[in-house]
Formats: C-alpha cells, structure tokens, sequence
C-alpha cells in the first residue's frame, strides 16, 4: 500500500500541513517519552559527575560485582531461551504437523497468548505455590520419596528462575514460530518423497534450512525477553538473585553503586544487549518471511 | 507416521502438564487458609481488603486512559501514515517496536532522569504528573500491539475510497475520522485495547519506580509478606489475563506476538 498520494477532492487536496500536524502528537510522544528519556541515560553513561566526556563509566563496569550480574543475566537469558525454543518448537511442530485433531492448534494459540502475558508478579506467585518449600509439587514429590529440596534443587536460585520463565518463553515461542512452520508447505514433503528422500532426510534437508533463521532468531527474541524481565525475578528472590535488572532496580531506588554515572553505563550495557538480539531477531525474520508468502 | 502421531501426542501431554501444574497447585495452595479443611478465605481476606480495591482502581482506571490516550495517538498517525505520508511507514514502525527494544527497567531509569524533581519538566514532583508521567509509560509498553492492530485493520479497508465517499457528502477531517474510520476499524482497536489493559493491570517496574499506588507494587507488597493471599491474587490475575484475551477473540483478530510488562 504505499500508492502515492494523488490529491483529488477536500481532505486529499488538504496540503500536507494537516497530514503532518495529524501525526504531530505521535512523534511528540515518541520523542518526550521514548527517545529523550533512553537518550538522557546513553549521554550519562559518558560523563562523570562534571557533565564531562568519559569512557571510564563502562570500563568501571568490568568490576567483579558488576561483572558477575551480566554473566548471571547471561546464564539465565540463555538457557531459559534455549530450553524454551527447544520445548516451544517441539509443541508446536507437535500440534501444527503431528496429525493432531483440528481442535488441539487453536487451543494451544490461545493458550499461548494467555500464557505468555502470565508473567510478573503474579507468575512468581503460582511458581511458589508449586515447586517452592511447601509448594504441591514439592510435597507431591516427597509423598512418593523424592525430596528435590534435599537434592539441592531451589526455588530461588538459577535453576528455580529459568523453570519459571520458562512458563512465557515456551508459549511465547510457540507463538513466534508457527507462521514459520506453517511456511513449510505440504507440498515440499511429496515431493521429497517422490524423489525418494526418506522422513530423516526431508527434515534434515528441507525443513531445517528453512526454519532455522526463524528458530535462531526466536531464540534471540526469547534472549532479550529474558534478559529485560525484573517483575518475576524480584517478586521471587527478592535481591537474592544478583541479576542486572534487579541491580539496575536497587541503583534507581537508593544508587546502591554510589554513583548516577556508572547506573547509566550500567542501563546502557543492558540496551546493547537487549537491542543487539532484538534487531538480529527483526533482520532473521526479515530474511525468513521471503519463505512464507 | 504411527510413530510420529504417538510422539506429537506426547509432547502435547507433556506441554499440558507444565502449563496446568503450576495452575492446579496455586489453586490448591490458595484454598489452604484454613487450617485442616479447604476454604475460600484467602478470596474473602483479599477481595475485602481496601488495598486490593485502591490500587485495582487506580490501575484500572488508569489502564482505560491509557486506552483512550493510545488510539488518539495511534489512529490519526496510521490513518495518515496510509492515506498520505507513506515514506514515513518505515520510521513510525521503527518507533512503535522501540518499546519492546528498550528494557522497561531502562526505560523508567530516562524518565526518573529526565522528569525527576530537579530536572526542568519535574512531573514526578507532583502526584498528578507522577500519574501522568506512568500513564505514558504505559501507552509507550501498548504502542507496539495498538499500531500493530489498527495498522492491520487499516489496510483491510479501502481508506482512500471511504474518504473520498465521506469528503463528497461534506464530512471534515473530524467526522471522517470519528465516524467512519474508527466503526470501521473497531476490531483492530479493541484487541489493541485488550491486551494494553492486560499488560498494564499487573505491570510492577513502572510503577514501583515511579512510587504510584497501582496493583503489581500492591502484588509484590502481598507476595513478600502473607502466605496465602498471594496464590488468591495469582488465580485472579490469570482469570484477568484470561478474559482480555477472550475479548481479543471475541472481536475476531486473532492474537498478537505479546512481549512486554515482565
């Protein structure tokens, strides 16, 4: 749709004066309220307490403490988004090409949108109530002889954060990739069947060219997810768990690091991260969307 | 095949218990209150707790501005945006899918920076534009799903010819947009609500960052100090998730990607 205009009668005649104060309020919001605000913190990243220019802001964030959240986030952004794209794929191809009932799509998309907005405070509160010390699952487990607590399994460390977010990564996956797998057309498998090629070789050779942008970058998307959630986290360790949001929290909340200038480099580093994958997400799905006309 | 179906059906058993676990046992958890029997009395301490009515108040009522204020924003810009600015198509989805690039934790950090009390627009000095200021906030985390929507239902009508057709019988640029843009386009808009609202009912880092009495602090305050009441609330809430998103396949458009208020 992007036929130029033609200006034939009244409001199409209108000059572009009335076009352009129509979309006013729009850049006026994204101006005052997204670019200005993230652009305040990417210049305080690069001054010290003078207003001066300085890189010592991010080198100071190589600090073993600092250090040490990023590597954390990292961890848990990975293998939440791992794990999650991994199961999310598996569920999906399960229901959209399994030979499944007609039923079972549907109800798992809208299960899906439900369940990856189920996230926050709210999420960390079910996750309690379930694998936490007195949780149903964890005495469910110990009626049976399995104590997970003895076996060193916790709620409220790394092991116990990635199985909860896992609860929005898996759905949030089998949201993002169905149009991809729909775009593997039934007629490539007959086709490699008539050509002899057998159910290994057509997965391995047909679909899993094509899919993979879309996983990999799904994968980053989940990534980025992962790494910019603070709600669950902090309703579930508190700031037990040391992770760069939760960090960036205390510092906005008291300047726990003693220092405005290193909480900006500390924000900007979270930006690059999250908009690298972001924007190698959005570049990945460009490049996989040819596929799905 | 046989063998494929049987692993599909595994899978999807497998999938099912995760997701209905968690639900089956905050559900249980939450009916515990009661020493030796099960009862509804973490409901009752919740539902008539003035807290719960406030901050769910403050929150809702503050979930329809944001609404109003989106679709002001975002109606007139794709309308535009398709009938006569087509070279800014590319920049304006660039801008709506900031949102999700920009941490909200970050995000808050630039508006408590750029709007604190000693910065030259102080919005968080007063409660009213502390209110304002999480208002936008919110309109910023809907923006990606509200353009998404009423983008999609724009491009499902022939704006041009309604406009034209409007323009002939003597309509200004208000009522075209009014009364025959905005009927047209309902479906797109009203999904685009719903999933702001379930977005913003629950968000907790905007509003514990800008100290507004809304329901994700109030959650959290419950969760770090009561027993049961915080698996009532979580039982709630995913009855909340559930319904807004039972509006969005009422009005018939399907779902959207939903990245955000974690």
């Amino acid at each position: 749709m992007t036929t130029v205009a033609t200006p034939a009668t009244g409001v199409l005649r209108l000059p572009n004066l009335a076009a352009w104060l129509g979309v006013a309020p729009f850049f006026l919001f994204a101006v005052m309220f997204l670019i200005l605000p993230t652009g305040s913190l990417l210049v305080g990243a690069f001054q010290d307490h003078d207003g001066a220019f300085t890189l010592s802001n991010l080198g100071r964030l190589w600090q073993p403490s600092i250090r040490l959240s990023y590597l954390l986030s990292i961890e848990i952004s990975l293998a939440s988004a791992f794990l999650g794209a991994l199961i999310g794929l598996a569920l999906a191809i399960a229901a959209l090409r399994g030979g499944l009932p007609g039923w079972v799509r549907p109800t798992l998309m809208t299960f899906s949108g439900v369940a990856s907005n189920f996230a926050g405070v709210p999420l960390a509160f079910a996750f309690m109530a379930t694998l936490g010390r007195l949780g149903f699952i964890t005495i469910l487990l110990r009626s049976v002889g399995l104590d997970i607590y003895a076996a060193g399994f916790n709620l409220f460390t790394f092991t116990g954060l990635t199985v909860t977010y896992l609860y929005f990564q898996i759905p949030l996956m089998v949201l993002v990739i169905a149009p991809a797998i729909d775009g593997v057309k039934a007629e490539w498998g007959e086709a490699a069947e008539i050509l002899g090629a057998g159910r290994l070789q057509y997965w391995r050779m047909i679909v899993a060219p094509i899919l993979w942008p879309s996983v990999l970058g799904a994968s980053l998307l989940l990534f980025a997810n992962a790494f910019g959630a603070i709600a669950t986290a902090y309703a579930l360790t508190g700031s037990f768990l040391n992770i760069v949001p939760i960090l960036l929290y205390a510092q906005i909340r008291g300047d726990v690091l003693h220092d405005p200038n290193l909480g900006y480099a500390l924000a900007l580093g979270m930006l690059l991260i999250t908009g690298l994958s972001n924007v190698a997400y959005l570049y990945l799905r460009a490049r996989s969307d040819r596929w799905l006309k | 095949m046989k063998s494929g179906k049987l692993g599909a059906w595994l899978a999807m058993f497998l999938g099912v218990a995760y997701f209905l676990a968690p639900l089956i046992a905050t559900f249980e958890f939450s009916l515990r209150m009661r020493r030796g029997e099960y009862s509804f009395d973490a409901y009752r301490v919740v539902l008539a707790s003035a807290d719960f009515h406030d901050s769910f108040l403050y929150s809702t009522v503050l979930g329809l501005l944001t609404i109003v204020v989106g679709i002001l924003i975002v109606v007139p810009t794709a309308y535009w945006v398709q009938l006569r600015l087509p070279k800014l198509r590319g920049l304006v989805e660039f801008i709506t899918l900031l949102p999700l690039v920009i941490p909200a934790i970050v995000l808050v950090f630039g508006y408590v920076r750029l709007y604190g009390s000693s910065s030259i627009l102080p919005l968080t000095a007063t409660s009213l534009g502390a209110d304002a200021l999480l208002m936008f906030g919110y309109v910023g985390l809907g923006l990606p799903y509200m353009y998404r929507s009423v983008e999609t239902a724009l491009r499902s009508i022939d704006v041009r010819t309604l406009t034209e057709a409007a323009e002939s019988q003597g309509a200004g640029i208000w009522t075209i947009l009014v009364h025959i843009i905005l009927p047209n386009i309902r479906s797109g808009i009203l999904s685009g609500a719903f999933l702001t609202f379930a977005i913003v009912i629950g968000e907790f880092t905007f509003a514990s960052l800008l100290d507004r009495p809304a329901f994700g602090p109030y959650l959290q305050l419950i969760g770090a100090n009561r027993a049961y009441e915080p698996s009532a609330l979580a039982i709630i809430a995913f009855a909340l998730t559930w319904a807004c998103m039972g509006l969005i396949q009422l009005v018939g458009s399907g779902i959207r990607i939903p990245v955000g208020k974690r």
